[in-house]
């Protein structure tokens, strides 16, 4: 009896000193892919698919507070088969684990879906002291997702964090907004999103990669980490490309740069805009 | 159509989109400003001016800085108990978290950064764009309020009629809630405050702004220092022209990584549109994440010295030439011709 409540209070005084921390992922089309409206649907021709960037710093911010503070990095993706690539490249970078959540009835998922079906998989995973990701994806772009996994799971929200500083059951961040940085601090578990400021993002080591293609990715479905498809609330209805601006460019030249930059400046008080 | 128009606001600084928010709100009907924090005299006798037909003011301890839980619960109380068809937030930092949560609380969506509202019978249809302004999209909401966000200068700034404060329209104080789960323990000021999204002229570096040969870098620095210290004399001159024009500083992707200048300073890739009457830029080449977040500018100058740069093909002018030569003389050109 005495020995078990020993053995219980040292499972717990480990808990509280490891963290357990999940960074969520998505897989979007390189940044530097042409990316086209054709028949209704988003293309981006033989560009690769790779981990969202704003989230690699999501996952270089929960290795560092691994590396400080001891513990694990769980990475987390909602996606179809071929997003483990992204998790992989995670893996590579050190995280300890990635779970997949993939299922058929995912097709059109909306933020507020796509924070419910996360929460859910984080109470899958058994719950974590934080869950990071980054300030927004490249596809949608909207950034809404961090927030709204918070506030599904009750967690405070502790947006742009440019740096992490965890200490006993608490995590003050400093938060990089239009106007300054703040200090903001709150009770574990908490959700977070990543800025840059926390530093570039490791690049997936030789040995990291061998460890990635070796390490077990589960692929959940809905059903597994027992919540139904959200029905979707913002739906898209039209696709376009934006209008082709190529303009006719007015070649300013001159015999001098004082003479090409009077012109210049005749020319831009023509156009009224100042 | 009711529309809530959620004025954001940092210490008293209104984000001026939250004013072009009541222009659209008034477009489609009845607009009703929120105005949250504490000491809100100024901004509630503005957002009468602005054209509000109602303003709601929550004036709480609680709130006298943002965060974002108890914002989030004040706002879905008040959209609960006063049913509005729309809510209209400025795209800001503050505002995405807000919204977002919000829009967790009353089971409904969030269209974000809304270039364009148009009717489709009973239905809102907001064009927005995705894959960093590479495509649109026309995307509705079926809950109920819509929510959306609007980037700065994508609509008219109503005009400010002073005198008009409280004698139009209704006050109403409204009760806080005081859910916070975080502490804001300290804020620092940024050295320049860099708004992009509002400024009517753009002045831009990119990694051109780094290749100066006449310049010697102070002795003692490694290759790396020295290619900073040249890129900030080069920015230097940026900041001289825009300052004179009264607008910002911006800043390709190459410029930031390049650690010439700070993030706050990047236009495109962040999903940082910007679309001011101006845009000057100088020694950026022209990546296509740059391109889009600079294209619905008014007025673009290029200034490279490379002919074959992919920028010339989005500007209405260009100058194939030394920056640090064309720079410096343009800004003298336009400071005697501006008589400033």
């Amino acid at each position: 009896m005495t020995l078990c409540v020993l053995r219980c209070n040292k499972r717990i005084q480990i808990k509280e000193l490891a963290l357990k921390i999940i960074a969520c992922i998505k897989q979007v089309p390189d940044s530097e892919a042409k990316v086209k409206a054709e028949d209704g649907k988003v293309t981006w021709g033989d560009a690769p698919l790779v981990i969202n960037p704003f989230d690699e710093y999501a996952v270089e911010g929960a290795l560092q507070q691994e590396e400080a503070l001891g513990g694990t990095v769980t990475v987390l993706c909602i996606g179809p088969e071929s997003a483990r690539d992204a998790l992989k490249h995670a893996l590579a970078m050190g995280a300890d684990d990635a779970v997949l959540v993939s299922d058929a009835a995912l097709t059109e998922l909306d933020t507020v879906g796509a924070a419910r079906v996360l929460a859910a998989a984080v109470n899958k995973i058994g719950g974590a002291d934080m869950v990071l990701f980054g300030r927004q994806t490249l596809d949608n772009g909207s950034g809404l997702t961090p927030a709204q996994t918070a506030r599904v799971l009750g967690w405070p929200m502790l947006g742009l964090a440019g740096q992490i500083k965890v200490d006993g059951g608490s995590v003050t961040v400093e938060r990089v907004i239009e106007e300054g940085r703040q200090t903001v601090n709150a009770k574990l578990p908490a959700v977070l999103s990543v800025v840059q400021s926390i530093g570039e993002p490791r690049y997936p080591s030789f040995m990291g990669i061998r460890k990635a293609s070796k390490t077990t990715i589960p692929v959940w479905s809905l059903a597994d980490v027992n919540t139904a498809a959200p029905a979707p609330i913002v739906s898209r209805v039209e696709l376009m490309n934006p209008p082709t601006q190529e303009k006719e460019v007015e070649m300013i030249t001159g015999e001098s740069p004082g003479e090409i930059a009077d012109k210049l400046a005749d020319k831009i008080l023509a156009e009224k805009v100042l | 159509m009711k529309t809530f128009v959620y004025i954001d606001h940092f210490k008293g600084e209104v984000q001026p989109a939250s004013w072009e928010a009541i222009g659209v709100a008034k477009s489609f009907g009845t607009a009703v400003a929120l105005v949250f924090g504490t000491d809100l005299d100024e901004i509630t006798k503005a957002a009468f001016e602005y054209g509000a037909d109602e303003v709601i003011v929550v004036d709480d301890s609680a709130l006298t800085d943002y965060r974002a839980e108890p914002y989030a619960s004040t706002l879905s109380a008040l959209a609960s108990s006063s049913s509005p068809d729309l809510i209209l937030f400025p795209t800001t930092a503050r505002t995405r978290e807000l919204a977002a949560m919000s829009a967790v609380d009353l089971n409904t969506g969030v269209l974000t950064d809304v270039a364009k509202f148009e009717m489709n019978g009973e239905q809102l249809v907001a064009t927005r764009p995705i894959y960093e302004g590479k495509v649109l999209e026309k995307t509705v909401c079926s809950g109920k309020p819509v929510m959306a966000t609007i980037p700065g200068r994508a609509f008219p700034k109503p005009e400010r009629v002073a005198g008009t404060a409280s004698a139009a329209g209704t006050l109403t104080k409204a009760a806080a809630k005081t859910d916070a789960l975080t502490t804001v323990q300290g804020y620092s000021a940024s050295e320049s405050a860099v708004n992009l999204g509002d400024a009517g002229v753009i002045v831009s570096g990119g990694r051109g702004v780094s290749n100066n040969p006449s310049l010697t870098p102070p002795a003692g620095m490694d290759e790396k220092q020295a290619e900073v210290w040249r890129a900030q004399q080069g920015f230097a001159l940026i900041t001289d022209l825009a300052a004179l024009l009264g607008g910002a500083v911006g800043a390709s992707r190459a410029a930031v990584d390049g650690g010439y200048v700070t993030y706050a300073h990047q236009v495109g890739q962040t999903g940082k549109v910007v679309a001011p009457d101006l845009y000057i830029a100088c020694g950026i080449s022209g990546a296509i994440q740059h391109l889009v977040g600079m294209r619905n500018s008014k007025v673009i100058v290029a200034i490279n010295k490379d002919a074959d740069a992919p920028v010339f093909k989005q500007a209405r002018y260009g100058v194939v030439g030394d920056l640090f030569q064309i720079v410096p003389a343009l800004t003298e050109a336009l400071r005697k011709k501006l008589g400033k």
